[in-house]
């Protein structure tokens, strides 16, 4: 098992005739992926890839029965674009797009309240259970099947764990980038709790920034409810206040939101914080192993 | 993007917010000119981009045209030191010439995002022209706070309940409403991150209106309102962070000495943090972004150079949609270009990551490499 994605997740890709969805849709075809379909308004009835390519989502799903969607759709047209496939009940929406209005995912949030979708994103590199599903921008091969779940504000640093973890002999269940942005789809939270009940994931690498208190609340919930042992990494510790750091979510405003204050609720509620990022896979492998839990996670071939 | 108060007040006013009559001036004989329009006295007021102007002495009350042309004079060209400027300050390069206002109190009014609730709360308290957060960490039962529904926009009856809250007369509730309204107006229609009026005043003329006013806005809602864009002012700006910015580049200048070119916001902090972990200071914030191509990263090098406390410079890549070979490219053109003459470590990790190795080596440039993040700081740092 793993969450959000398996190998029986049919992917639509938003946006396929541009150069990102083209690229990415080749990419994931490459890694396995089940990718059933493309949109792009206009160039219904094309082929991409060796995809169809539909004008709506709706027609697209009626046509390849597709169940989860990936946007790689300019900002501007972006929050359109999710609230067109939670529209046609996709079971999952990943949206790519970085720089959509903070105001357009407000709207986005309230339209999506009482439906049936999960959004993941936007503004984040997307969701991959290895070996089985990619869906959006990560590079697949450093990643290997495994008993690890990571989830993530930040893209790169998502790949900087994943790979740390396939180089020490581990591997991942799922890793899940929710994305930079302020107002988003899915929070810590809410994959916590699905790694939790997931039994094929054994610990959980938790990578958060600066801005906003997602990682407060996360923490503790994971004081009080989270059964495998957590280990985490904050950015941001020397960004100056009130500047936006590349993300529009990463800001420190009002003096809330800073690393220091994160990092020391994590510590408070029991989660392994890596001093560095280089050490994000170190210190999940030496606690793994006081908990006798390294063998466990360990990928043998 | 922040703009200056008089600028934020034209905004307001088109949302039916009232502020006091006033005008900005650039010179001490415009000062002298919109003085003589408000009848002789005026407030004079240093217009920067950072709060605590007031306590600075960046807010002037004068009596007559000589005291507008005295403080004038004194405030144009000089050095503003706030808590929010750092201690180098900002120069005071335009004046506000505003009317006098008869206050009778106080109030603050703000909109800002609740990120866990996805939506826009709107902020009131009694306690006007103090700072917010002073009086949330203090005596946070003094603010009042209402979430306002993207579908149905803020309430009168939401706007009515803080206007009764913070204790506004009776007989001017309608006109804080109405105040409120705008306010939120405004903040949607223009795509605003914050909206924060401190002090609203009530006046003796029975006046509600923005004493002070601040207007952030949202970067990414930026193409949609040319005319906000055309409020930015280049001298409020590091002109590092403008040239960066032509090239969609995000970059922030900070004091150290490591220059940083990274991609991906998260690890392009991770990477500042990794440098100061081991001593160093860094130069910048530096996210180059996931679909860069080789005259971005060329652009993003000389503007690290550009930089005169730069005196290394660390390139933290792990390629995603990023090509490692794109960056390795760039690094050696632009080191090319401008003649590199600093230590430089390269740490890369990702897709095509061999080819751009390769391309490093085989370009002669003295360039150290470096396997991961943490022993690419701590090489830096030691040659720097």
């Amino acid at each position: 098992m793993s969450i959000l994605v398996n190998k029986d997740t049919r992917v639509l890709t938003q946006g396929i005739t541009g150069s990102q969805g083209r690229f990415h849709t080749q990419q994931a075809i490459e890694y396995g992926t089940k990718v059933v379909g493309g949109t792009t308004p206009g160039k219904g009835g094309t082929t991409i890839e060796g995809v169809p390519v539909f004008d709506t989502v709706a027609q697209a799903v009626e046509n390849t029965g597709a169940n989860a969607s990936v946007i790689y759709v300019p900002p501007a047209f972006a929050a359109d674009a999710i609230m067109e496939a939670v529209d046609a009940e996709l079971d999952l929406v990943v949206c790519i797009t970085e720089g959509i209005p903070i105001e357009d995912m407000v709207k986005v949030k309230r339209y999506m309240e009482g439906r049936h979708s999960r959004l993941i994103g936007p503004n984040c590199p997307g969701v991959i259970t290895p070996g089985e599903c990619k869906i959006g921008i990560m590079p697949g091969y450093i990643h290997v099947p495994g008993k690890i779940g990571i989830i993530s504000r930040s893209g790169t640093l998502t790949y900087e764990a994943v790979y740390q973890v396939t180089v020490l002999g581990m591997g991942q269940s799922t890793a899940v980038g929710i994305g930079g942005d302020p107002v988003n789809g899915t929070n810590f939270l809410d994959v916590l709790k699905m790694f939790n009940e997931d039994p094929d994931t054994e610990a959980v690498i938790m990578i958060g920034e600066i801005g906003g208190s997602a990682e407060e609340q996360a923490a503790e919930w994971i004081r009080d409810y989270m059964t495998k042992p957590v280990v985490g990494f904050i950015a941001g510790a020397t960004a100056p206040p009130g500047r936006r750091m590349g993300h529009a979510g990463a800001i420190i405003s009002g003096g809330s939101g800073t690393a220091a204050s994160k990092i020391s609720k994590m510590k408070e509620c029991g989660i392994q914080v890596a001093p560095t990022p280089s050490e994000m896979g170190s210190t999940l492998q030496s606690f793994l192993e006081v908990r006798g839990l390294l063998e466990r996670c360990k990928v043998h071939q | 993007m922040n703009i200056h108060e008089y600028q934020a007040k034209a905004v307001l006013a088109q949302y039916g917010v009232t502020v006091p009559k006033g005008k900005v001036a650039f010179t001490v004989e415009e000062a002298v000119a919109a003085a003589r329009e408000l009848g002789g006295q005026a407030v004079v007021k240093a217009q920067i981009h950072a709060g605590g102007r007031g306590k600075a002495g960046g807010v002037k009350l004068s009596k007559n045209l000589a005291e507008v042309e005295a403080n004038a004079r004194t405030l144009l060209g000089s050095t503003l030191v706030t808590h929010q400027t750092g201690p180098q300050g900002k120069v005071v390069k335009r004046l506000l010439i505003e009317q006098l206002t008869h206050i009778q109190k106080e109030y603050y009014v703000g909109l800002v995002m609740d990120r866990s609730a996805g939506r826009v709360v709107m902020m009131a308290s009694a306690e006007g022209g103090m700072e917010i957060e002073e009086v949330a960490a203090k005596t946070p039962e003094k603010i009042f706070r209402e979430t306002i529904d993207p579908a149905v926009g803020l309430s009168p009856y939401q706007a009515r309940k803080l206007a009764f809250s913070i204790d506004i007369p009776a007989n001017l509730v309608n006109k804080a409403v109405r105040f409120m309204t705008g306010l939120y107006n405004c903040y949607l229609d223009k795509d605003c991150s914050i909206a924060e009026i401190n002090p609203l005043v009530v006046t003796g003329e029975g006046d509600v209106m923005a004493l002070d006013a601040k207007l952030n806005f949202d970067d990414n809602g930026l193409y949609r309102h040319s005319d906000v864009g055309d409020l930015r002012d280049l001298d409020e700006e590091d002109p590092k962070e403008t040239a960066a910015a032509k090239y969609g580049l995000n970059y922030v200048a900070l004091d150290g000495n490591i220059g940083c070119m990274v991609n991906g916001a998260g690890l392009a902090m991770a990477t500042m943090d990794t440098i100061k972990y081991y001593g160093g200071d860094p130069a910048n914030f530096l996210d180059v972004g996931g679909g860069a191509d080789e005259a971005k990263v060329t652009e993003a090098f000389k503007i690290i150079l550009s930089d005169p406390k730069v005196k290394g410079i660390l390139v933290n890549i792990f390629g995603g949609i990023m090509k490692c070979d794109i960056i390795a490219q760039g690094v050696v053109n632009a080191a090319r270009q401008i003649g590199l003459n600093k230590p430089l470590v390269v740490r890369l990790e990702g897709t095509n990551v061999d080819l751009g190795k390769q391309i490093l080596n085989e370009s002669g440039l003295n360039i150290v490499a470096a396997d991961s993040l943490s022993d690419a700081a701590q090489r830096i740092v030691s040659l720097v």
